[in-house]
């Protein structure tokens, strides 16, 4: 999996939405163990501290839970995994909007160019 | 209890203030960057660490005692210039370390070396000035320490060398162990670390979490550091 981060919003916050967007892809898919803390951390480049941190704030919401001994796993609820995704997928399209109407776009017209686009895509 | 202490810590070189009544503290399992411009004080506190230096005034504890013999067996350091026997090979230098250290991991050592893909027969004279960098890092990073005080680990190799540095910091994370990093190349490192401390003039300007900076401030702490320290 690949990780990047921008510069302003805390890393762990960015963690928690990668590793979202992780699951949903299925990068780490449902019922399956994670990597420990420090794998994570290693592959991420980040602080091992910051890692657990995000996990354990995932664990919080029920998107990940521990056993015991053996480890972090991701759930296997479907219907959680669908609403993260939802709530992912109305983040970048209001970040999408935001953007056009930066750029002076009304809501009429970014529709009608999403709507050209993806047709154009279809052909 | 707190594995490094400095308690009205002031250091002066003659008449020429360098550390001015500093107050900190770093807690085990913690990795902490000491971050300040040019001259402002990051080495003579490091050396202060190492008993390299005494105080002028106040105190500085490692793991609650004075620096001296024992808290050097705790201690690993990385001097800010390579200071490496340059008729040692790498091998002889695994030897060496494994002597005087009874904490030395001599396979973590090994292992390292291969990465990087550093023979053990070749003496520190026939190496770049990077190479022998990577070799002082991979000696004090393979110490199974308590403390480790790295004065400007990442300066003077390329930028996949310090990817790599940075993974060995975070893989080799001990809960019971504490990392102090000095430097100013502060985007490569800061997602690395817990807490930044920031030194200008001697003095301690600014102690805080690397995210809590990012949450209260909205900005990374390279972008703060420059704000900071604006010339």
């Amino acid at each position: 999996m690949e990780w990047g981060f921008n510069a302003d919003a805390p890393i762990y916050s960015q963690l928690i939405d990668q590793i979202k967007q992780g699951i949903i892809a299925g990068a780490f898919p449902p019922g399956e163990r994670l990597p420990s803390v420090r794998e994570m951390a290693t592959e991420a480049g980040v602080n091992p501290n910051t890692m657990q941190r995000a996990l354990a704030e995932l664990e919080r919401d029920g998107l990940v839970y521990s056993q015991r001994t053996a480890g972090r796993y991701v759930t296997e609820d479907q219907t959680m995994i669908e609403s993260v995704k939802k709530t992912l997928a109305e983040t970048q399209v209001q970040a999408f909007l935001d953007a056009m109407s930066r750029l002076g776009f009304k809501k009429g017209e970014i529709l009608e160019l999403v709507r050209r686009d993806t047709a154009r895509e279809e052909d | 209890m707190a594995i490094l202490e400095c308690r009205d810590l002031s250091k002066r070189f003659g008449n020429t203030p360098a550390l001015n009544g500093i107050n900190l503290s770093v807690e085990p399992g913690r990795i902490v960057g000491l971050l300040g411009p040019n001259g402002s004080g990051k080495t003579t506190l490091i050396k202060l660490a190492n008993g390299l230096l005494t105080p002028s005034e106040g105190q500085i504890l490692i793991d609650g005692a004075a620096p001296g013999k024992q808290t050097r067996s705790e201690v690993s350091y990385l001097p800010d210039r390579t200071c490496l026997p340059t008729w040692m090979t790498a091998a002889r230098l695994l030897d060496f370390y494994g002597d005087f250290y009874a904490d030395f991991r001599r396979d973590a050592a090994e292992q390292m070396l291969e990465h990087l893909n550093i023979p053990q027969k070749q003496t520190i004279k026939q190496m770049s000035k990077g190479t022998r960098e990577k070799v002082q890092l991979i000696l004090v990073m393979s110490r199974a320490a308590r403390l480790y005080l790295l004065d400007e680990p990442i300066g003077g190799v390329d930028p996949a060398t310090r990817d790599y540095i940075l993974n060995t910091i975070i893989s080799n994370y001990n809960p019971d162990a504490a990392v102090v990093i000095s430097t100013h190349l502060i985007s490569d490192v800061e997602k690395v670390l817990d807490d930044v401390i920031f030194i200008n003039q001697g003095q301690v300007a600014l102690q805080s979490s690397v995210d809590q900076i990012r949450e209260e401030k909205g900005m990374s702490v390279d972008a703060l550091f420059r704000e900071v320290f604006k010339c």
